[in-house]
């Protein structure tokens, strides 16, 4: 009799033990107790300060070391002019062909990773047996680990061609072949992350949807998805962040020529690519054309910046109290 | 309270009497006082389900053993019963929500009329059952979109397209809900602003768009404060003439006041079965009694 009621809320043995006085009275920590707390958050302060300094070192470096160019360049130059060549005899100091080049190859690689991704994520979660999944999702994340370089030639030697079989007149160097290869890459960035938040939506809203006759798609993508859309959101930024700073494959495979189009057939340069180009190459430090690669890491900065922002932003409209 | 038929084995008045009233003081109202119980409903109501030696296993663990229960039209049924004896697991096999979940197994069967569909069979497609039982959860779970979207979510599956019939169709289920007044000002805005005891009537309106013939409600209330509990059981009360209603709850009181018919269950067996005012008063068993009391244990 007594058994099936083991969950009832009355627990005499706790509060028993209380008034029996076998605990301890409550007592002052000891110094010692307090000491080592205080260590240990000063500890965990520090390790926050570290990162924060890292950061702050670096912006500082960036803004320093592009001062110079500024005071050479006006940032209405910078901005407006439509044309970067700054290793020419006639230079120009438009930043737009770089961040052209960097937004196209982004486009291409997000329009691949993030329905790719987020695909591979519903289904992983959602639909393949939990077996498969342990094995998948590994698998899968091996994608994020192969060296960029190997990604580089692989989009020079192999999917360009292979597009061109499509795209007849497209050039060696072009923008779609090392945003498909990127967007490959960072698939796992955005199913990992995507599937770690649909996970986290809790059972009780799936059988809410399953109740009123949805199947298993329509609550998939209907209730799961926005669901999880705060975290899944997060994973979309990081795989942009990813791709704005990629260099290698862009670096190889669009041709490392500034170019101010948004047509992913062309060749361009990123900026990544270009500060690559620049640092590798026998520019004299301190010369305009070499302090130009701090101007562009700025706005590399100043972009990456940007979209963390916007994903924040999105995080907090979109995140959900279960 | 309006059925008219009195109950057959009316409880002695235990605490009535004028030689007891100038000795003592009048008793607190129990529940074995006939007027807080609903009168028994007529017992020829037709029979809207019929759960035939049903036992259902959570892959090997037993959670029922042989039950067998009808659920009346027009008639609300509370599933009562110590912690852990089967009352979810009952009702989640009307809608079968086990299906979800690898391994569950369902003996015997579970009929439901006027079609004599065994509900539990395995060539029943769960989902065009689910379009005609309709479920509310313990805790409230509204989707994360808007309170129309809510509502709209049963509707839109069944192929409703046309703005202005969900619209109509979406003011009647919240004015069944009794939310209508608080929400139509605000049908865009995310279901998750609501208070609890909202988001419980949002669920119960989102199960009422899809005017099921059955409404399944688990503890509907226990998350909620007894202004809002309130409310539902108005609610639910009203709206058994429409729809057969299986609830399960720990609330005695709450069972008295709503139910026209109790099962008391324990340890995954049906133990007692009868009209409300029955059970409570006239209980046939000893566990029935002493659970009904609060004895329990
Ligand atoms: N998913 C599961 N797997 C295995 N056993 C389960 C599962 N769910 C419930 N059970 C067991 O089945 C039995 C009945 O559980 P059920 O949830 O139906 O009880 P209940 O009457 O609804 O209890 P409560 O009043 O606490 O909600 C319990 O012994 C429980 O431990
Ligand atoms: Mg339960």
């Amino acid at each position: 009799m007594s058994t099936i009621l083991s969950d009832n809320p009355v627990s005499g043995g706790i509060a028993g033990s209380r008034n029996g006085g076998l605990l301890p009275p409550l007592r002052s920590r000891s110094l010692l107790g307090r000491l080592a707390e205080r260590f240990i958050e000063s500890g965990l302060l520090l390790a926050a300060a570290f990162s924060v300094l890292i950061t702050g070192g670096i912006v500082f470096v960036l803004v320093s070391e592009s001062l110079p160019f500024f005071r050479h360049v006006s940032a209405r130059e910078f901005l407006t002019d439509r044309l970067w060549t700054p290793m020419f005899a006639d230079p120009h100091h438009g930043i737009m062909p770089l961040v052209a080049g960097t937004l196209t190859t982004t486009a291409v690689a997000l329009l691949v990773a993030m329905p790719v991704g987020t695909l591979i994520a519903v289904w992983l979660s959602e639909f393949a047996p939990s077996r498969l999944r342990e094995v998948l999702k590994p698998a899968l994340e091996l994608l994020a680990a192969v060296p960029t370089v190997v990604y580089g030639y692989f989009a020079v030697d192999f999917v360009t061609p292979a597009l061109q079989a499509f795209i007849p007149d497209l050039p060696t160097f072009n923008m779609l072949g090392p945003g498909i290869v990127m967007g490959v890459m960072i698939i796992p960035y955005v199913s990992s992350l995507s599937e770690d938040a649909i996970r986290a939506v809790p059972m009780l809203l799936r059988e809410g949807s399953y109740a009123l006759g949805a199947g298993k798609f329509t609550t998939a993508m209907r209730v799961v998805y926005p669901a999880a859309f705060s975290g899944i959101a997060s994973a979309y930024v990081l795989a942009i962040s990813r791709a704005v700073g990629e260099t290698m494959i862009v670096a190889i495979a669009a041709g490392q020529q500034p170019n101010l189009s948004f047509n992913p057939l062309d060749p361009a340069a990123t900026i990544t690519a270009f500060i690559v180009q620049v640092s590798l190459g026998d520019l004299p430090h301190g010369s305009i054309g070499y302090q130009s690669i701090f101007a562009a890491g700025v706005t590399l900065f100043v972009m990456t910046l940007g979209f963390n922002i916007i994903g924040a932003v999105m995080r907090r409209r979109y995140r959900q109290a279960y | 309270m309006v059925t008219s038929a009195a109950p057959r084995h009316a409880a002695p008045p235990v605490h009535a009497g004028p030689a007891r009233m100038t000795a003592t003081p009048p008793p607190i109202p129990t529940l074995l006082d006939s007027d807080v119980v609903r009168p028994a409903p007529p017992a020829s109501r037709a029979i809207k389900a019929q759960v035939e030696n049903f036992s259902f296993f959570y892959s090997t663990v037993q959670a029922l053993a042989d039950v067998s229960l009808p659920f009346r039209e027009r008639a609300i049924t509370a599933l009562i019963g110590p912690s852990g004896c089967g009352k979810t697991t009952l009702l989640r096999c009307f809608n079968r929500m086990h299906d979800l979940y690898p391994g569950n197994r369902y003996v015997g069967r579970i009929l439901l009329h006027p079609d004599n569909l065994n509900i539990v069979a395995r060539e029943v497609d769960p989902i065009s059952l689910r379009m005609r039982i309709s479920m509310v959860f313990q805790k409230p779970n509204p989707f994360p979109k808007s309170i129309f979207e809510n509502v709209a979510y049963g509707l839109r599956l069944r192929g409703i397209r046309s703005r202005s019939e969900l619209e109509g169709r979406i003011q009647v289920a919240l004015e069944d809900a009794a939310l209508w007044g608080e929400v139509k000002d605000r049908l865009r805005k995310p279901a998750y602003d609501l208070s609890g005891g909202q988001q419980q009537r949002l669920c119960i309106a989102r199960a009422l768009a899809n005017e099921p013939e059955v409404l399944l409600l688990d503890e509907p209330t226990s998350a909620l404060d007894p202004i809002a509990t309130s409310r539902i059981e108005d609610l639910i009360v009203e709206l058994k003439e429409r729809v057969t209603i299986a609830i399960v709850t720990h609330n005695m009181q709450q069972a008295a006041r709503i139910s026209d018919y109790t099962a008391f269950m324990y340890l995954g067996k049906l133990i007692e079965y009868g009209a409300t005012a029955e059970v409570f008063q006239n209980p046939k068993c000893k566990e029935t009694e002493d659970y009904v009391t609060g004895r329990f244990g």
